[in-house]
């Protein structure tokens, strides 16, 4: 077998194996479960099975039926419960916790409805609000009844106002699939910055052991360093596939078999249900070509350090570069066609985040986004014969300075004067 | 298979760390580096390794440059010891003799007569960093043995050994060197040259100083080292003409001379001495 297969399998492999590996990746699933899973997991703890008994004192004696049946139309999780006692008796059961709370219901001088709630702490707001809300349609009514408004005109009066948003571009989103677009853009960005943030950091940090464990002399008495850097960058990429897949195969079986319950909360907003070929393409280039970028960096910078206490000093500003073009992708979900996004797309270090957020959420002309792939494709080219360069005098140098200047003595150590 | 050396010089910025080199080392022969630190050693190594590239001058093996295509045939002891610390034996001898060209299963053979050699076969399944430093440096040996290299090239190879280790170090470079390999080591200990190679370089600040076989070095240089053990003070011969050096020791004395037939006047004389020395 090719040397450069064999480097790659035993990287892959010896990473695969280590504990650190398999724990993070574990945890990771867990909490890919937990998200998935976590309607169930939040019924599984309200004993009630979600429902909230609330007792209501009536001292009018016509507020308690159709308050009922507006909090019913509110909230269906919510149980009314006639309480004919005296106050005292009541927040003892509300004490014990027989009851969630106690609503005193009573007319005011004007005729309209008025409540007091106890319950033990006030903390739990959805609760109280819903009781609000309920109370308030009750009220609304009432005061509709003295001025004599008809039903059917009182609901002219809340009719919420007709307003349409069209995009006259050719292809630009609708808003339905720029919702959708935003969800999945917003996952993917975090994915991209997670995935090369630890993976150049696993590359810088492989480098640096063997450096400091000098086993890296007689590698490069054997491979060419510049094959060893790429097979190591292949195979964590390749690490990082496995490890993304396991998530996905695991997230994606999750999530299907807890497709209904969790369509109307936050998936449903942000509409997973049908996801675009074309943006999950572009995430899987931005994020291979994103991944070499780094990956190349971290290798070379990792072979500037002697100690593997130094790799995290050396890398601080690579990871600075992650987190801007994050930080900017972060504020162009909002604003994806401002010109500041535009221009930062073309930035390298940014392309593999802020280029995919456009591509993802504009309807930007393929050429740009080819462009961008290229400008990566260029630019990792650039780095890797440079960094190779580095690598090669990199590895041979030791001492106690790591500083950017070794970057030059590193390279001076390759050249032939 | 001659390693040749033609003026080859190393430059590091103003500092000259190899000055004009030229050695011709013959195939199946030992050839000794000596030197202090720094004298330029490592540097040549990593120079005929090909891990940096001389500043002039042409290095080759067989007429032919010594690049990666090569690296099958070539075995290296660095001077800095170093192996994967998280690593079991076994996987780190057959990942590097892998890398070296080397069939997963013969490697697993050849490292079991190894370690049977040095009598630590136990260690096969354990990790290096449990290993002492001795042991370790036995197996660092082995990586560089185990693809039976034609040219070995060994950086001080017996540096912290204990003698015993020393010894069976040796004994497996000569058994090497028998099987037809030519061996190249450096070391800054005389002795070791002395006893196992015929053909020897002394570097001083880059510059070879002197180069031969080790008899015509000792011929040219004309100097004796003696060892006298005596009961009774032999200092006198401290003072005698043609000694250049010399150490008193609790035994007797250490020292250098020049010209045969002074060394056989001041053995004469210590003889004298010795019998009156008996007589009273």
């Amino acid at each position: 077998m090719n040397s450069f297969w064999i480097i790659l399998f035993h990287t892959y492999l010896n990473k695969l194996k280590t504990k650190s590996f398999l724990v993070t990746t574990l945890l990771t699933i867990a909490i890919v479960l937990a998200i998935t899973n976590i309607n169930n997991i939040i019924d599984l703890f309200d004993k009630n099975g979600g429902k909230e008994k609330v007792a209501v004192m009536d001292q009018s004696g016509q507020l308690y039926a159709p308050y009922k049946q507006q909090v019913k139309s509110v909230n269906k999780d919510i149980q009314l419960t006639f309480y004919n006692g005296s106050d005292e008796q009541a927040e003892n059961l509300v004490k014990k916790g027989e009851f969630a709370g106690v609503i005193q219901l009573s007319l005011n001088e004007q005729k309209l409805p008025k409540a007091t709630y106890k319950a033990k702490s006030i903390a739990d707001s959805s609760l109280y609000t819903d009781l609000l809300t309920g109370l308030q349609q009750l009220k609304t009514s009432f005061a509709a009844a003295q001025i004599n408004l008809a039903p059917d005109q009182l609901q002219k009066l809340y009719e919420p106002v007709s307003f349409k948003k069209f995009a006259l571009e050719k292809n630009a989103k609708t808003e339905a699939e720029l919702n959708q677009a935003r969800g999945l853009v917003y996952v993917l960005l975090f994915v991209i910055y997670f995935a090369v943030i630890m993976y150049a950091n696993m590359i810088a940090m492989e480098v640096a052991t063997e450096k400091s464990s000098r086993v890296m002399e007689i590698l490069i008495s054997s491979v060419s360093p510049i094959k060893q850097m790429f097979a190591k960058i292949v195979g964590i990429g390749l690490l990082s596939l496995t490890q993304l897949a396991a998530f996905l195969l695991v997230g994606y079986y999750s999530f299907t078999r807890n497709m209904e319950s969790l369509k109307d909360g936050f998936f449903g907003v942000y509409g997973f249900g049908s996801i675009p070929v074309g943006t999950i393409i572009y995430a899987v280039i931005f994020f291979i070509l994103g991944y070499f970028l780094y990956a190349t960096l971290a290798a070379f910078l990792g072979s500037l350090v002697s100690r593997i206490e130094d790799v995290q000093q050396m890398i601080t500003p690579m990871t600075l570069l992650v987190v801007a073009g994050f930080m900017i992708a972060m504020f162009g979900l909002g604003k994806p066609d401002a010109s500041f996004i535009t221009v930062t797309s073309y930035i390298p270090f940014f392309t593999p985040m802020i280029m995919f957020l456009r591509v993802g959420m504009l309807s930007i002309p393929t050429w740009e986004a080819i462009t961008g792939i290229v400008i990566l494709i260029a630019t990792i080219s650039i780095l890797a014969i440079f960094g190779a360069r580095v690598y090669r005098g990199g590895v041979l140098m030791y001492g106690k300075s790591n500083s950017y200047k070794d970057i030059k003595k590193a390279l001076q150590l390759t050249k032939n004067e | 298979m001659v390693l040749k050396l033609e003026h080859v010089t190393k430059k590091f910025g103003q500092f000259t760390a190899v000055n004009n080199l030229s050695l011709t080392i013959p195939e199946k022969e030992m050839f000794g580096f000596l030197g202090a630190n720094g004298a330029g050693k490592t540097t040549t190594f990593r120079m005929i390794l090909g891990l940096l590239d001389s500043s002039a001058g042409r290095i080759s093996w067989d007429d032919q440059r010594i690049d990666y295509s090569t690296s099958h045939l070539v075995g290296y002891l660095p001077e800095e010891r170093g192996l994967y610390p998280k690593l079991k034996v076994r996987d780190q001898i057959v990942y590097l003799a892998r890398l070296r060209g080397m069939q997963k299963t013969e490697a697993i053979v050849e490292l079991k007569s190894w370690l049977e050699r040095f009598k630590i076969q136990d260690y096969e399944n354990k990790k290096v960093e449990e290993l002492s430093k001795g042991n370790q440096q036995k197996i660092q040996f082995i990586a560089a043995v185990v693809h039976k290299p034609k040219l070995l090239i060994l950086d001080e190879p017996f540096s912290g050994l204990d003698p015993v280790n020393v010894e069976m170090l040796k004994e497996a470079v000569l058994t090497l060197k028998e099987n037809g390999a030519t061996i190249v080591f450096s070391s800054h200990r005389m002795e070791h040259v002395e006893e196992m190679c015929e053909h020897l370089c002394i570097l001083q600040k880059g510059s070879p100083v002197v180069s031969g076989t080790l008899k015509d070095i000792k011929r040219e240089f004309g100097k004796k080292n003696l060892v006298i053990h005596a009961d009774f003070t032999i200092d006198f011969l401290k003072n005698f003409p043609g000694v250049v050096k010399s150490k008193v020791t609790m035994e007797g004395i250490h020292f250098k001379s020049k010209g045969r037939k002074l060394q056989g006047k001041s053995l004469k004389q210590l003889l004298i001495k010795g019998l009156f020395a008996s007589l009273l």
